[in-house]
């Protein structure tokens, strides 16, 4: 990204609301929402440029959110692809066969965990507990929830993922999920 | 069973909205308090209902709230705690997005009982589309008069938020929950000051689970003593169970604490048996961080008496021959899971969200998940799970917050009811070949 970040403005109307939701001087409460929203308006990915524009709006230090984005783990420091598919591998997934989603997808797309194609569109990361335990194995894309998934579902989703070509992000509405 | 207190309306068509929330009768118990009761008397009612921390601990929610400080002119909170992230639990995910509104009314009628005019439900960063939905109905309550200044005329006015996490076991203990509150790490403080005297920015805070405050709800409606005849001795009222694995029927059921598990795993009104009609190898009955327990301790206490879904049937026995009910994962084994595979699913969980804070967590969380990764990967030896044994001793009670144990008790359940299974990896490392997805250590295909 070359040029500098700047959020649209009603995300920055949506972030000052954010930052009066607490007591009086305690707005840096908002970071970790206003990282959510520059993530997904910033091409899926915190930059340091984009940290240190946020910083600037909750008037912070930047290693205040430096800190704080390299601790969580929905917070990319390097650019991801279009469409991030975080798939739990903790036990109750795994009982249900999420290797064998993890495996599949990994031959299909040619990508290891971690890496991207290289048109850009997917990024493969296995997660930990999605709370979604009980319709496993399941993949979170954004917003979305998958569950109960079965390799043709799966090569479904990526087919219809691939052909709307857009980014997905965790703000984005969705309706609710199938449990 | 007898009637549901929490999810009697889960099915009903458009629950999720005011509109029919409130004609299910909804929002009754905050017209109940405020209009017939005072803080004292909903504290009271909360007391006698013996209603417990449904987030994993069990603490007594009544002694809890009468601990909170209330130094004049001094802000108060409530927090509600829906960070849900203890794999095998997924009931305050269900609740939210079915029956936000049953969330709202009872953070309300709380909040007006701990004197907090702010309060804030703290849900992790992965449920963003939940967080919506609760936004949503946050904004059709303040639309209604159930939320903002001096509500239905009471002279109480309260606001309310919700605030998202962003991926991090941690923010569900409580202090971490605080810190990542206030826009930081989610790094467990040390206690004491406990949050009832020092909690979000400085000030009182009482931290409660979405299904404890939910429960607050039938409680005042019903009435304290109402609720406490439900269940079974000091574990009353009802609760919800997320069962998930090898059953027919994995989901969110709410039960009347003291059915029998058995009853629980094998009918078909919640779990419906074992999958495949195979047979039941082993449970996790309270979420990741409790001892698994064979099928034989899990159905019968060692004194052979059934065993029962409360607080004190599951921890009849202590850890050597029983567990807990924690937050009510209920993840069910059939006959084909590996125990040490399973295990290392858990180990790197907690590798992964140990915060960094404590060595005995970080360090040991981290080479169990390698000694685990040894023993899978065939190079076990039988001095490895004597260290696996050595390692998990070593951790309890010497770290700031109790996730070092949640990492070391998985483990030494395992290796005590499973030993032979680790130390027929170790003597036979052929035998593994037999373990699902083992290739997945060296991310391989499928042969
Ligand atoms: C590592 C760790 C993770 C926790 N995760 C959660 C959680 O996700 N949800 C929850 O309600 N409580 C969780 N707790 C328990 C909380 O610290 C706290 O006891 C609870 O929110 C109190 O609410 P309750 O009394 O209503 O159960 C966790 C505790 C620890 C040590
Ligand atoms: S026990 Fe682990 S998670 Fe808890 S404070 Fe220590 S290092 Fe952090
Ligand atoms: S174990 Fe995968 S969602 Fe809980």
């Amino acid at each position: 990204m070359t040029k500098k970040p700047e959020f649209a403005p009603e995300t920055l109307a949506l972030a000052r609301k954010l930052m009066k939701r607490y007591p009086e001087g305690k707005h840096k409460s908002a970071l970790i929402p206003i990282l959510h929203l520059a993530q997904a308006e910033f091409d899926g990915w915190l930059s340091p440029e984009t940290m240190d524009y946020v910083a600037a709006i909750l008037n912070i230090q930047p290693i205040e959110v430096y800190e704080v984005a390299s601790f969580y783990s929905m917070f990319n420091l390097k650019p991801v692809g279009k469409c991030h598919l975080e798939i739990c591998r903790t036990s109750s997934c795994w009982l249900m066969g999420a290797e064998d989603v993890v495996a599949h997808i990994s031959k299909k797309l040619n990508i290891k965990e971690g890496e991207t194609t290289p048109d850009g569109m997917f990024t493969l990361k296995t997660v930990e507990c999605l709370g979604s335990c009980g319709t496993a194995p399941v993949m979170q894309v954004g917003a979305t929830y998958f569950e109960n998934l079965t390799l043709e579902k799966v090569d479904q989703l990526l087919e219809t993922m691939k052909s709307e070509g857009k980014r997905r992000s965790y703000t984005d509405k969705v309706q609710s999920s199938n449990i | 069973m007898s009637r549901k207190l929490l999810l009697e309306h889960d099915h009903v068509p458009g629950i999720n909205t005011y509109a029919v929330y409130r004609q299910m009768n909804g929002y009754a118990s905050v017209e109940k308090a405020l209009k017939s009761m005072t803080p004292e008397t909903v504290l009271e009612e909360v007391k006698k209902s013996g209603l417990r921390g449904r987030g994993g601990a069990g603490f007594p929610t009544g002694l809890k709230w009468s601990f909170l400080a209330k130094p004049p002119g001094v802000a108060r909170y409530l927090v509600c705690n829906a960070d849900e992230s203890e794999p095998g639990t997924f009931k305050d995910r269900y609740l939210m997005e079915r029956i936000p509104h049953l969330l709202i009314e009872g953070m309300i009628t709380s909040s007006f009982s701990l004197g907090a005019r702010t309060s804030y439900i703290y849900i992790r960063g992965e449920y963003y589309y939940v967080a919506n939905i609760l936004e949503k109905a946050i904004e059709e309550a303040y639309a209604n008069g159930w939320l903002g200044e001096n509500i239905l005329g009471s002279g109480f006015s309260h606001d309310m938020h919700v605030q998202i996490g962003a991926g991090a076991y941690i923010c569900g203990e409580e202090t971490a929950l605080l810190e990542s509150l206030e826009g930081k790490r989610g790094n467990p403080r040390i206690k004491p000051p406990f949050p009832a005297i020092a909690g979000a920015w400085g000030c009182p805070t009482v931290v409660n689970n979405v299904e404890t405050i939910a429960a607050v709800v039938p409680i005042i409606n019903e009435g304290g003593e109402a609720y406490s005849k439900i269940g079974i001795g000091k574990s009353t009222g009802t609760k919800l169970i997320s069962a998930s694995g090898h059953i027919n029927k994995p989901g969110v059921y709410e039960i009347d604490l003291g059915l029998p598990v058995e009853e629980f795993i094998y009918s078909d009104q919640y779990c419906g048996g074992i999958k495949g009609g195979r047979t039941l190898k082993a449970v996790v009955a309270g979420g990741s961080s409790v001892p698994i327990l064979p099928a034989e301790l899990i159905l019968k206490t060692a004194k052979g008496e059934p065993r029962l879904m409360s607080y004190e049937s599951l921890g009849d026995g202590g850890f050597l021959t029983g567990t807990m009910l924690g937050s009510g994962g209920f993840i069910v084994m059939d006959d084909t899971t590996s125990i040490v595979k399973n295990l290392y699913t858990f180990a790197r969980f907690y590798h992964h969200e140990s915060c960094g804070q404590c060595s005995p967590c970080r360090e040991g969380t981290g080479w169990m998940e390698k000694i685990l990764h040894k023993i899978l990967d065939g190079h076990g030896t039988l001095a490895d799970v004597d260290l696996l044994w050595d390692i998990q001793g070593k951790i309890e009670g010497k770290t700031i917050c109790p996730l070092g144990e949640a990492a070391a008790w998985p483990v030494a359940a395992a290796i005590r009811h499973f030993r032979a299974e680790f130390e027929e990896y170790v003597t036979n490392p052929q035998s593994i070949k037999d373990v699902k997805h083992y290739y997945r250590l060296h991310n391989l295909q499928p042969a």
